[in-house]
């Protein structure tokens, strides 16, 4: 699993990545998925179902699909 | 094409089915079925650093235009990430953004005669797919 955010000037910056299932990347993984959302950013992870493409918002690293391939935060959005 | 907009091009290739891709690719937008679902009966054109458009996808009518933005320290995300984080967002959070975006009727910011043209590149480019699909 990759935690990745997306970054203006660089595109997407790796900030973790790991096994969820060994306990050492798991720790590695949670606190950097909470420092995110803490500095506000949205989490997504895209997701494919049934041959569909789609994406599910989550706020804990427990929603998190186990066989998720990357997570993906971003600025939040605001009005333009 | 500079090395960061083409990591972005690749992270939004790696999301969405290959169909929206090449959408993208080609035409430059994407269209986003409202609520995820085709049948819905609307959906979004999704432009980087543009409003969303939201239109009935059968008639073509345009709706509305949503202004929304996606700013980290002031700056601008790439192209790709910009569309990518619309689609995650309308894909997981659709109300919040439509209600978060500023609303204004078509026309505000972008040409409804070029949106419309837009509309005609996507379905000419859908029937060329499914002609090809059908070829094969």
């Amino acid at each position: 699993m990759k935690l990745v955010r997306m970054r203006p000037g660089r595109g997407d910056v790796l900030l973790a990545e790991g096994d969820p299932d060994v306990a050492e990347d798991e720790e590695r993984l949670i606190e950097a998925f909470r420092r995110q959302l803490d500095l506000g950013m949205w989490a997504a992870v895209p997701t494919a179902q049934h041959g569909r493409r789609e994406a599910v918002m989550v706020r804990d690293f427990a929603e998190v699909p186990r066989d998720a391939e990357r997570v993906v935060f971003y600025p939040p959005a605001s009005g333009g | 094409m500079e090395a960061v907009e083409h990591r972005a091009r690749e992270l939004l290739r790696a999301a969405l089915a290959a169909e929206d891709f090449d959408a993208y690719d080609r035409l430059g937008f994407l269209s986003v079925p409202g609520r995820g679902d085709p049948s819905s009966g609307y959906a979004y054109l999704v432009y980087p650093h543009r409003p969303l458009i939201a239109y009935e996808t059968r008639t073509g009518r345009l709706l509305s235009e949503y202004c929304v933005r996606f700013r980290d320290a002031g700056g601008r995300l790439p192209d790709a990430d910009d569309v990518l984080a619309k689609w995650l967002a309308l894909q997981g959070r659709e109300r919040e953004l439509i209600a978060t975006a500023n609303l204004n009727p078509p026309g505000h910011q972008l040409d409804p005669d070029h949106v419309r043209r837009d509309l005609a590149r996507l379905a000419e480019w859908r029937a060329s797919r499914h002609l090809d699909s059908a070829a094969r």
